[in-house]
């Protein structure tokens, strides 16, 4: 156990909960969507596009990518804090360059199910 | 304090003569899978997008997923998931103090790489054959 005056700036607590709580929001909705595919069991292009064009599920569904979105940026960030130590520089580079995609990508995604 | 840091100590980086325990191999595969997914999320993006735009981008995708190479990436994709999914709650249950002795920790972790394969090659077998 490490004792330690908590002052200041944040220590990574927020992003630590936010990785797990994101992660069970994903793992619950992989299990609903897992079980809708069950249920309806999609043979053909209508009746698979009749999940997503469920309300419930088209919710549930972009809960679930900002939730990834969340969970992607916690963990890449990690990895380019333990493996980019050369340069602050690139680090702070490939940091942005992150958010940028990610950030497109929650545009895509929003336009790929709302076209359903 | 200068002392302690010019001291000399061993250090082994090599990666051929590191052997990892079991639970270090199911962290290092749940950060290569995170990335793995990460990098591949445009073609999942993409994907998703043909399976849902008209039936000819429906069609367009199941020849995708006919071919070999199509088969290949999307298993390598559904066990990264898989992977990261299950090494994921193991991850979570050892935050709540769940399963932490030794003994414990080696089943899960050999749990984790089992079930991960074994669910992959059901999907494999019953969705791309």
């Amino acid at each position: 156990m490490i004792n330690r005056t908590v002052v200041g700036a944040h220590y990574g607590l927020r992003d630590w909960i936010a990785q797990r709580a994101t992660a069970v929001i994903m793992a619950l909705y992989t299990v609903v969507l897992v079980a809708a595919i069950l249920i309806v069991c999609p043979s053909d292009f209508e009746s698979w596009r009749a999940i997503f064009a469920n309300g419930f599920i088209k919710f549930a569904t972009f809960i679930f990518f900002i939730s990834l979105i969340w969970h992607v940026w916690i963990g890449i960030r990690d990895i380019w804090m333990d493996y980019i130590s050369m340069s602050v520089l690139l680090r702070l580079t490939l940091h942005v360059l992150t958010i940028a995609v990610l950030v497109g990508y929650v545009g895509w995604f929003a336009s790929i199910l709302w076209r359903v | 304090m200068a002392q302690t840091s010019s001291r000399k100590r061993p250090v082994n980086l090599d990666l051929f003569t590191i052997h990892l325990p079991l639970a270090g191999k199911v962290s290092i595969l749940h950060r290569v899978s995170g990335a793995g997914l990460f990098l591949f999320l445009p073609v999942l993006l993409w994907l998703f997008q043909s399976s849902l735009t008209s039936p000819e981008t429906f069609a367009a995708l199941q020849a995708v997923v006919a071919h070999p190479l199509g088969k290949l990436v999307l298993g390598g994709l559904i066990w990264a998931y898989l992977h990261h999914f299950c090494a994921g709650i193991r991850f979570l249950l050892l935050d709540l103090h769940i399963g932490i002795d030794k003994e414990a920790a080696v089943k899960s972790s050999a749990a984790v790489l089992v079930v991960s394969l074994v669910l992959t090659a059901l999907i494999v077998w019953r969705v791309l054959l």
